[in-house]
């Protein structure tokens, strides 16, 4: 094991120098070292998993608070892939009570859609793999069960059942060859196995109607192509409530759509949840979206949580730099600016983090405590928690983000 | 039927007459039409006609930028490629410069496309990936002969300044770059060929919140420098009140609405203009939203509603939007508006008129 370290830490040397020559280089020689380094972990990790089939004790535990749906504990989800390892999700914390939104912004490959994919037990696996942290997930009676080691067939039963999810595109993730009825069927059929053929119908049109679908009967035997974008995405949204589920993830669930059918969809969502009583978390990148729906706003940068509070605490006092600018460079209908403020410079590759603050490089209020770890997070009022050094004396430091050592696996 | 077509017809020629031989208007595009016919399967006969463009007329003033907002379908890049005759068109008139672009030969066209440029949206399909940076740049600015051979490497390494692109980019192939640089490369590409008018066809969508603030920026920066004219196409109305002087909002292969941006956005005039403007989310948890929501989605532009067309999803729909499609007229001095809230008293009465004689025909028979 000694030996295999040593190993290790020469070829990382090797590599760091070879970097330095040209990032975006690996040899043969190299990409055959991470695959088989790569092929070992995934296999000892899904070995893991299989083991942890057997004992309820490893993967129930406790809810730190019994009013939060879910919460996430400095999780961490890597990809292996042939390049190195990519940490797309880097020990990142948060919580979602029960009954209200909490939105998460961030631009594209931030780590958004792998925190829902994670929650839902989705990843590609074996490249894709939750390594460290929990999930928690309330299950009722003080109970919680930890998503990162469920096994599959206990997730079968919360997927789509308290847990669902709406995709970005209603285009491709409704299946063309089925009529929507027969869509919105299935999932009521798998989990209610006792219900019969009528009720489940009922429930169907119900369901139908629910989400302001007028011509019920027609919709339900009609093929998805016969349907609009703005109709589609309420077909998805009627499959994801079909079982009242205590969670829904809508992933960019109105990007695809236009302004006027984004209004719809999201009156649509905020109405349900009050119906139905469940929590959303809404995963977008559009600001605007995220101040008419959201509760709780949490912003990602680079794979780790930079700033987390109520909508009101981001939207009035935004405190992270990147969160300013990311606000700044959203020119906004009815305030006139001459100029837009551009973040200069772009996200660091995902391979290869820098050991201080990821955003360190392209900040305008950097300080000399920057270029040491990565900030902590710190909490500048009750709801309202920040990663920067900025406000490293006037805060409560709450703590660090613990990466995990692949090597250790 | 018949009467209808007469009524727009008649209206918005007058609108833009002699508009093309003021120097100050680059582009006077009037009541451009653009079919597409559905054939049928067996005998390639035509059954009918996708209306993507239905007589739309509007002008760019030489060193402003127009935008042009719109639900996705209803005609705006089909516009944008039609005005630059990379299709043919179906009917209308497009002046560039005062010449009638449809009228020219294989050659003098090809003489004046360096002028006439384009950025797509997608800056991850409209690149080859098989040419280095400095060769796709490069390849228009040879063969239309902007500069001396000898000169064409520095020249590009200007242009590449210019757009924020460094000169050791030049030997890498696009796969190397990330979406904002490569839409850096697009705009490159078209400012190689010292154009007058770049059409923008949503060069921001594909790509995210800070990076989209580069691009704007840098298109503003370019516009100053070099005087260029912009047509902006766009579905996000934020944007397009940043970037442009005047206005079109299109709606099923129509233009609803035309004016100045301040103008258009402080006071809409057309019901679709007022839901549009309505539903764009704004940053701010305390922002009381009143919106307009709009019942239903856009209707198949195969097969139009009658009168006007949006009346199937209109608040303020009255007897006769059903039976006439309003006119495009100036309602108020440079605002152009086509909605039969604003017709004059006369235009009422004659409207009036013509539906009562309309019932009559339709109970004698």
């Amino acid at each position: 094991m000694a030996k295999e370290e040593k190993k290790s830490s020469v070829t990382e040397h090797a590599e760091k120098k070879e970097k330095k020559k040209n990032s975006s280089y690996i040899s043969g020689k190299e990409s055959r070292k991470i695959s088989r380094f790569n092929r070992k972990l995934t296999k000892k990790l899904e070995n893991d998993r299989a083991n942890a089939n057997k004992d309820p004790a490893l993967y129930t535990t406790k809810m730190r608070d019994p009013n939060n749906v879910v919460e996430f504990d400095n999780m961490c989800t890597y990809f292996f892939t042939d390049i190195g390892t990519v940490k797309a999700v880097d020990g990142i914390s948060f919580d979602i009570p029960k009954c209200s939104t909490v939105g998460v912004v961030g631009e594209s490959g931030c780590g958004k859609s792998v925190t829902s994919l994670s929650l839902m037990q989705l990843l590609p696996r074996p490249t894709g793999q939750t390594v460290g942290g929990e999930i928690r997930f309330n299950i009722g009676n003080g109970e919680a069960l930890n998503i990162v080691n469920t096994p599959t067939s206990k997730m079968m039963e919360i997927r789509g059942n308290r847990v669902s999810m709406i995709f970005q595109e209603p285009m491709t993730s409704l299946n063309p060859v089925f009529r929507i009825g027969a869509q919105v069927d299935e999932v009521i059929k798998l989990h209610n196995p006792d219900m019969s053929d009528e009720d489940v119908k009922n429930r169907t049109l119900d369901m139908l109607e629910l989400v302001g679908i007028a011509n019920k009967e027609g919709v339900y035997r009609m093929y998805p192509h016969e349907l609009s974008g703005g109709m589609r995405q309420r077909v998805m949204i009627a499959i994801a409530l079909a079982c009242s589920p205590e969670l829904i993830i809508a992933d960019e669930p109105t990007t695809a759509l236009d302004v006027t059918i984004q209004a719809q969809i999201l009156d649509l969502l905020s109405d349900l949840k009050n119906k139905i009583n469940s929590s959303i978390m809404l995963i977008t990148h559009d600001l605007g979206v995220v101040a008419s729906m959201a509760d709780y706003v949490v912003v990602m940068y680079a794979g780790r949580v930079v700033e987390k509070g109520t909508a009101e605490d981001i939207f009035h006092h935004p405190a992270h730099p990147y969160t300013i600018g990311l606000m700044r460079s959203k020119p906004v209908v009815g305030k006139k600016v001459d100029e837009l403020y551009n973040i200069p410079g772009s996200v660091p590759n995902p391979v290869d983090m820098p050991n201080y603050c990821y955003f360190r490089d392209r900040c305008e209020m950097q300080c000399d405590r920057c270029s040491g770890a990565y900030p902590p997070e710190i909490r500048i009022s009750d709801t309202h928690v920040v990663s920067c050094y900025r406000f490293f004396d006037e805060g409560e430091v709450l703590g660090y983000p613990h990466p995990v050592n692949v090597e250790e696996l | 039927m018949a009467e209808e077509l007469k009524v727009i017809d008649e209206y918005s020629a007058k609108l833009f007459e002699n508009a093309e031989n003021d120097p100050d208007n680059l582009l006077v595009v009037k009541n451009l039409v653009k079919y597409f016919p559905i054939k049928s399967s067996f005998f390639r006969k035509t059954i009918g006609n996708v209306k993507a463009v239905d007589g739309i007329s509007f002008k760019i003033k030489r060193g402003t930028t127009m935008g042009l907002v719109g639900e996705s379908g209803c005609g705006k890049s089909t516009i944008g490629r039609t005005i630059l005759r990379l299709q043919p068109k179906t009917d209308g008139e497009v002046f560039f410069n005062g010449v009638d672009i449809f009228k020219l030969s294989k050659e003098e066209l090809r003489a004046i496309r360096p002028t006439i440029q384009i950025i797509f949206q997608d800056p991850y399909s409209s690149l080859s990936p098989r040419l280095p940076v400095g060769e796709i740049i490069a390849e228009a600015v040879r063969e239309h002969g902007i500069v001396p051979k000898e000169e064409i490497d520095d020249y590009v390494t200007r242009i590449m300044h210019a757009c924020g692109l460094q000169e050791y980019h030049k030997d890498r192939y696009p796969h190397e770059f990330s979406g904002g640089q490569r839409q850096r490369i697009c705009i490159a590409r078209a400012l190689a060929l010292n154009p007058d008018f770049i059409l923008c066809d949503e060069p921001v969508s594909a790509l995210d919140v800070s990076i989209q603030a580069q691009i704007i920026n840098l298109l503003r920066d370019l516009q100053k420098q070099f005087g260029l004219t912009y047509l902006f196409i766009s579905h996000d109305l934020s944007v397009v009140e940043h970037i442009s002087d005047t206005v079109g909002v299109m709606y099923l292969g129509n233009m609803v609405e035309f004016a100045d941006t301040e103008k258009i956005f402080s006071k809409p005039l057309h019901p679709y203009t007022e839901a549009l403007f309505s539903a764009i989310p704004v940053p701010d948890p305390d922002y009381k939203m009143n919106r307009v929501i709009l019942e239903g989605s856009i209707p198949s532009p195969a097969n139009p509603p009658s009168g006007c067309k949006f009346h199937t999803r209109c608040s303020k729909c009255m007897e006769v939007c059903k039976h006439f499609q309003p006119d495009f007229t100036e309602v108020e001095p440079e605002h152009f508006c086509a909605c039969h809230l604003y017709n004059s008293a006369e235009r009422n009465a004659m409207l009036a008129k013509m539906m009562s004689e309309q019932n009559d025909a339709a109970q004698k028979k």
